[in-house]
């Protein structure tokens, strides 16, 4: 794997990791919270090297 | 627990089944290999990184079927799915490995050209993820694949692709499209290192002749026709007045323009001795205002929208209640392929490739294109070959 493509996956990583972290952080508005995970699933699969 | 809580929690189930549902289905279609039975004519089989180390061990790397005639004469390549969404292509293909028996020369088959964009796919657009085809013994079944390459075997995109060795911009997704990277480049990106591959297989082989087959809009002009530069540009006339006079069929031929660089029918001819042939049949399911994009619009090419555009004369070719049935894009790529052959070896007699065994238009038209296919149950285990 190119180290370009290395980089890409860890900032895939960190954007997982920030949108789970504003998942937990969010209290009160329902939609934000189901658009953050959303918006997870094709960094989800890309991670997993899926899709 | 919070009601909060129970809420994330009820996300949480939904996402994660999403998840977990679409990415079963994404990676059977990345992982499914369809089974190619050899057939009489296949002398051998080599994979294409023989021809550039660099693709070994990637999913870049594919089938390189060869057909050796008992006489000697000359070579031809044929390959199919560059764009694996374009699958007369490769069922093209299928029929030559299947049956074609080889008199003199040799015929050079790839099937699945661009590998990694036969195992992707196009959610946004409704792709199915397979079709089938119908034969006398079962539904042989085949991945849809996308027009580039898996973001997942070549990633990330630049901005702007930067076209090797002519340094033209093109457009940033077409540095995974296999017919913009041409010639290629042994180190470069992985799709420029199959161009290369397969430009070094032409240059080692001495091939005389290369047909890369695809399918194109009806309502895009470079459709139903024979795209050459100017060295392959007689037997592309002479190959598409016959099958016109012979066949019935219409195949015109249009010039390869020479400021578009990275396209098979430029660059083949440009960097190598080979005469590229680049074949377009009419491919209804690729037309943007068509409905759902079925399997069912794959196969018959039927849509209610296409025809009343056709009735507007907005289409580039003849369109009617029949739609673009599948057995008539196989069958105009058959007999073109046959037809190239047989005006290139009236030109050069010592060179001359001689092909039996192949179905013309009108066989295809009226036995289907399953009709060709072998149960792969049925064939010997080592004669089997999978891409």
């Amino acid at each position: 794997m190119p180290i370009i493509m290395i980089f890409y996956y860890v900032i895939c990583v960190f954007l997982a990791g920030m949108l789970i972290w504003n998942f937990i952080r969010e209290k009160q508005n329902k939609e934000d919270m189901l658009l953050y995970l959303i918006v997870l699933i094709p960094v989800v699969l890309r991670i997993f090297r899926i899709r | 627990m919070s009601r909060e809580w129970i809420l994330k929690s009820i996300y949480i189930v939904i996402i994660m089944f999403v998840i977990i549902v679409s990415g079963i289905q994404f990676y059977n279609h990345r992982h499914y290999d369809v089974p190619i039975p050899a057939g009489p004519g296949v002398t051998g089989v080599v994979k294409l990184s023989d021809y550039n180390k660099n693709l070994k061990g990637t999913i870049a790397d594919t089938n390189v079927f060869f057909m050796e005639g008992k006489e000697a004469g000359g070579k031809v390549l044929i390959f199919a799915n560059t764009h694996s969404n374009e699958p007369a292509a490769i069922l093209t293909a299928l029929i030559f490995i299947e049956n074609a028996v080889v008199n003199k020369g040799t015929l050079i088959i790839i099937p699945q050209f661009n590998n990694s964009g036969g195992r992707n796919t196009k959610p946004g657009d409704g792709y199915p993820l397979y079709f089938e085809i119908p034969t006398e013994w079962g539904a042989k079944k085949f991945r849809m694949g996308n027009r580039n390459a898996s973001p997942l075997d070549q990633w990330p995109d630049p901005d702007v692709y930067v076209h090797y060795p002519d340094r033209q911009l093109l457009s940033y997704l077409d540095v995974r499209n296999t017919n913009r990277t041409w010639p290629g480049r042994a180190k470069g990106p992985l799709m420029e290192r199959v161009t290369y591959a397969a430009m070094e297989l032409m240059k080692r082989e001495k091939v005389d002749i290369a047909v890369d087959i695809h399918g194109a809009e009806t309502m895009f002009p470079v459709t139903n026709c024979i795209v050459v530069p100017e060295k392959a540009m007689r037997i592309a006339t002479m190959t598409s007045l016959m099958v016109k006079a012979m066949e019935g069929f219409e195949n015109h031929v249009e010039p390869s323009p020479k400021g578009f660089r990275g396209l098979s029918h430029r660059e083949i001819g440009d960097f190598s001795d080979t005469m590229p042939f680049l074949l377009e049949a009419p491919l209804p399911f690729l037309d943007q205002p068509t409905g759902p994009k079925t399997v069912d619009l794959l196969l018959k090419g039927k849509d209610p929208f296409l025809l009343s555009l056709s009735k507007q004369k907005k289409l580039f070719v003849p369109y009617d209640e029949s739609g673009w049935p599948m057995e008539k894009r196989v069958g105009q790529h058959c007999s073109v392929i046959l037809e190239i052959l047989r005006q290139f070896s009236r030109r050069a007699s010592d060179r001359a490739v001689a092909v039996g065994n192949v179905p013309r238009y009108a066989e295809v038209v009226k036995n289907g294109v399953g009709f060709y296919y072998h149960d792969p149950e049925k064939a010997k285990k080592e004669n089997i070959y999978y891409n």
